[in-house]
């Protein structure tokens, strides 16, 4: 495995991740770095763990074993609101947004925190209603009424609103139309653009690939394979071996 | 035709706009418990069984503040205040260990603590009930009764804090933070919301919301240490009738059971008309169990 | 389960059968009426563990079957003269049964906390009949009977005294026990374990979890029915103090107290709660509010020690 150069200081680092749901052992030993505004792909079929990996981040899951650092801080076990705190912003994979609230409500719950100006909400407001218009139309409207693509939107926005050092993006395109697709991979632009780094778990490939520096491959709850995105192609003997496409 | 004449003419119509009133009243006090109630199952599916000792405790402070101050007002104030901290106490001390454990668990613990509560309330006041004074006395005629104004007045109060309640949640970070918490626990811990601390507050304010109407009863029903077990049936019923979680839900269904019983008790015995209640619940969980005036379920 | 735990199990539970046969004939007369009170409570806390430690289901519903027992006996024995023992057993059991298999009907669709909330809601409903039915229940003051003679009227009998009647009393429970164990043991306790256990995949291998629970919620009423009659007899009243829904949460704790899921271990939790209770009352005065400590230590087993005192057999006693 020729692991690309990622001496320099990491953002976030997993190292040997052990965690069980119950007696099922899922992740034996995950080992992975984020560097600062680095976009991170993590590819895999379904069920090897990569959403796993991403709660076990997040703190939504203890881990058994295993440690995790943010900015050499280590975050291993800490409850996840002290997480988010942290400056780690989490889209899981069904979007989750609080269906009952209302846009600007779901927004309001990144938003209210200690130490943020009235200007500087106004500011992200406006920035996250430049990105998303849709959004901004549908302000008031509650979130359950939005369609899939506009709710994937949201629960980015409303990631975005912790003004995050990290998002950990968790399938963030499956069942989406292919425009909305592409509007996604400008997001992960953008968002890299201003510095945010982003642990990207994907099936769609191509997409990946074109979007992260560095990837991860996982199978069975283990990392098998780590490169730079420049060095992988779609059709490659590695790709076809442990995503079968 | 005839006997339908005859029925009208034989019916209590006086009697009925009696119980309606008398009815309401009931269900706006039902009201507020059953809304701390489902608020402290919406949003950490704990069923507090020691609800209706809080409900008993803010009765008992009501009637230690008035006879320290004299004011009634005052009573509401402190007994809601004192027994709100006495919950977020109980809550981090006996609900907190158990986060995560089988849903049993809480069910025990929080019938510990009534069995508690009603002892010590026993054994410091003894079996004799105590009585909270009205706070102004006074009454307008409604037929052939001299009904009391307090009455109107109490059924108001509880109308307010609910309403109160009701905006605290809409409007505010704090509401939000309910809101959120209610609808999706992980994904509000994701956001940085400090969901334990909601947890407390929720509970807090559910305890509050108990004792006030503990204070409110008060001069209704006389206060005596096993007043809450009476009342934290009906609020349960109330509670499952109007939907586990739904707080619009149970204050429909308070008011809808006062009225039915209410009614009831022009022709049977009032220790009978609590049948009403019980044949209520039974209808919903056979027809529509997740609650009567929830939408069809999904 | 080997040889050897099998012989030191049964050696034990001789020597514990023997104790309480000799208890009578040893104890002052107080002590043996404490114990013949700890046979009976434990009987109806096992009769909930079936319940919770097998079925997983929380029941606060076992007063009513427990005081319609209790009162069915009473009608046995006030209607039919002269009084009958085998009838007793019969219109107790008989009634259990019958208020059993009402409930199980409409809660046993429920689950987890609806289910317990509508069992207990239940238990209220038959307080309010018993208690306001004056006529026939004799509401508020209960009603009071004689002690039937033991045996069967017309073939061979002798007066119940206090003695034949705690040896009585451990006979049926300890009848109870073997027949609850092998009931939890057999192929429909299995099924009943494994409803506990994950009932979503029970129902997804095909068994018809609603009808395995309203048996296992009959057959729970019939045995805390049964120890219903057991007090009707010992006691000569019924009240309807004992259908009101503390007594199915007094017979929860000495269950969770003791142990769910072991059988023994709720007549452990009986035993303890109400030696407990003689302990503080005598040490502090009758006034003393005993059930504020014994809440505290109930809630402080529930949080460190969840299995209960008999918990870390429990493996062991269900072989």
């Amino acid at each position: 495995m020729n692991a690309p150069d990622t001496s320099a200081d990491p953002l976030v680092a997993v190292e040997n991740l052990h965690t069980y749901y119950g007696k099922s052992h899922i992740l034996h030993g995950v080992s992975l770095t984020v560097g600062k505004g680095e976009v991170v792909g993590l590819l895999g079929r379904n069920g090897v763990g990569k959403s796993t990996t991403l709660k076990t981040i997040m703190g939504l899951v203890a881990p058994n074993q295993g440690t995790i650092t943010l900015e050499t801080k280590s975050i291993t076990g800490m409850p996840a609101h002290k997480v988010a705190k942290l400056g780690i912003g989490y889209v899981p994979e069904d979007r989750r947004i609080f269906r009952l609230l209302t846009v600007m409500e779901n927004l309001r719950t990144g938003l209210d925190r200690p130490g943020v100006t009235e200007a500087r909400k106004h500011e992200l407001l406006e920035k996250v209603f430049a990105y998303f218009p849709v959004l901004g139309e549908r302000r008031n409207q509650a979130g359950g009424t939005l369609s899939g693509g506009e709710q994937q939107m949201l629960a980015i926005a409303r990631a975005m609103m912790l003004e995050p050092k990290i998002i950990l993006l968790d399938e963030p395109t499956e069942g989406l139309m292919p425009r909305m697709v592409s509007q996604i991979r400008q997001i992960i632009d953008v968002l890299h653009n201003e510095g945010v780094a982003i642990l990207l778990v994907e099936q769609n490939v191509p997409l990946t690939l074109e979007a992260s520096q560095r990837i991860y491959i996982m199978e069975k709850g283990m990392i098998r394979h780590h490169a730079a995105a420049s060095e992988l192609k779609v059709g490659d003997a590695v790709i076809k071996q442990y995503l079968g496409v | 035709m005839a006997s339908i004449l005859a029925f009208l003419q034989n019916f209590p119509f006086e009697l009925f706009i009696i119980q309606t009133l008398n009815g309401i009243v009931t269900g706006m006090i039902l009201a507020l418990i059953a809304s701390g109630l489902t608020l402290i199952f919406g949003i950490m599916d704990v069923v507090n069984f020691a609800h209706g000792e809080l409900f008993m405790l803010g009765a008992y402070m009501g009637v230690i503040v008035l006879a320290t101050t004299g004011s009634f007002w005052l009573a509401l104030i402190l007994a809601t205040l004192l027994v709100s901290l006495f919950g977020a106490v109980m809550q981090i001390t006996t609900l907190r260990p158990l986060v995560g454990r089988d849903p049993l668990t809480t069910i025990l613990a929080t019938f510990g603590v009534s069995l508690i509560l009603q002892n010590y309330a026993l054994w410091q006041f003894g079996p004799v009930a105590r009585k909270i004074n009205e706070p102004f006395t006074g009454h307008f005629n409604l037929f052939y009764l001299e009904y009391p104004y307090y009455r109107l007045v109490i059924a108001g109060l509880s109308a307010a804090i609910i309403g109160a309640f009701w905006l605290f949640l809409k409007y505010g970070k704090f509401g939000i933070w309910i809101r959120a918490t209610m609808q999706d626990r992980v994904m509000a811990q994701a956001m940085g919301i400090p969901v334990p601390l909601v947890h407390t507050a929720a509970f807090a304010i559910g305890a509050g919301m108990a004792a006030a109407s503990g204070v409110l009863f008060g001069p209704l029903v006389g206060v005596n240490h096993t007043m809450g077990l009476d009342w934290v049936l009906k609020a349960f019923i109330v509670v499952v009738v109007g939907g586990m979680g739904n707080l619009g839900g149970s204050i429909l269904a308070a008011i809808f059971i006062s009225l039915l019983e209410a009614y009831a008790a022009i022709w049977v015995n009032p220790s009978q008309a609590v049948i009403v209640s019980f044949v209520v619940l039974i209808l919903t969980l056979l027809f529509r169990p997740t609650g009567l005036f929830v939408p069809t379920p999904k | 389960m080997s040889k050897r735990d099998t012989i030191i199990y049964w050696t034990g539970f001789c020597v514990v059968v023997a104790l309480l046969i000799a208890a009578p004939l040893v104890l002052p007369p107080f002590w043996r009426r404490f114990c013949t009170e700890i046979l009976i409570w434990g009987l109806l806390a096992m009769s909930s563990d079936l319940l919770i430690g097998y079925t997983g289901m929380v029941s606060f519903g076992h007063s009513a079957f427990f005081g319609l027992g209790m009162y069915g006996a009473a009608a046995a024995l006030l209607m039919v003269s002269p009084p009958s023992l085998v009838l007793a057993l019969a219109f107790g059991l008989i009634a259990a049964a019958a208020v059993s298999a009402f409930v199980a009907y409409f809660s046993t669709r429920l689950r987890d906390i609806y289910f317990a909330i509508t069992t207990l809601i239940f238990s209220q409903i038959f307080y309010v009949i018993i208690f306001t039915w004056t006529e026939v229940t004799g509401g508020e003051n209960g009603l009071t009977f004689k002690r039937p003679e033991l045996g069967i009227t017309g073939i061979w009998s002798t007066p119940f005294d206090n003695d034949t009647l705690h040896w009585f009393v451990l006979a049926v429970v300890v009848a109870s026990y073997l027949i609850l164990r092998r009931i939890t043991q057999s192929p429909f306790g299995m099924v009943l374990q494994s409803i506990r256990e994950n009932e979503p995949r029970t129902r997804a291998i095909g068994y018809p979890v609603e009808r395995y629970k309203i048996v296992a919620v009959m057959l729970s009423g019939l045995f805390a029915g049964l120890a219903g009659v057991l007090y009707a007899l010992q006691n000569r009243f019924a009240a309807p103090d004992f259908v009101f829904f503390l007594v199915s949460g007094e017979a929860v704790i000495f269950n969770v107290m003791g142990g769910i899921g072991t059988l023994v271990g709720p007549i452990v939790g009986a035993a303890t709660f109400l030696l407990l209770r003689e302990f503080l009352g005598r040490l502090f005065g009758e006034q003393f509010p005993y059930l504020i400590p014994l809440g505290f230590i109930f809630i402080a087993i529930i949080i460190f020690l969840p299995q209960g005192l008999l918990g870390f057999m429990r493996r062991w006693l269900n072989r």
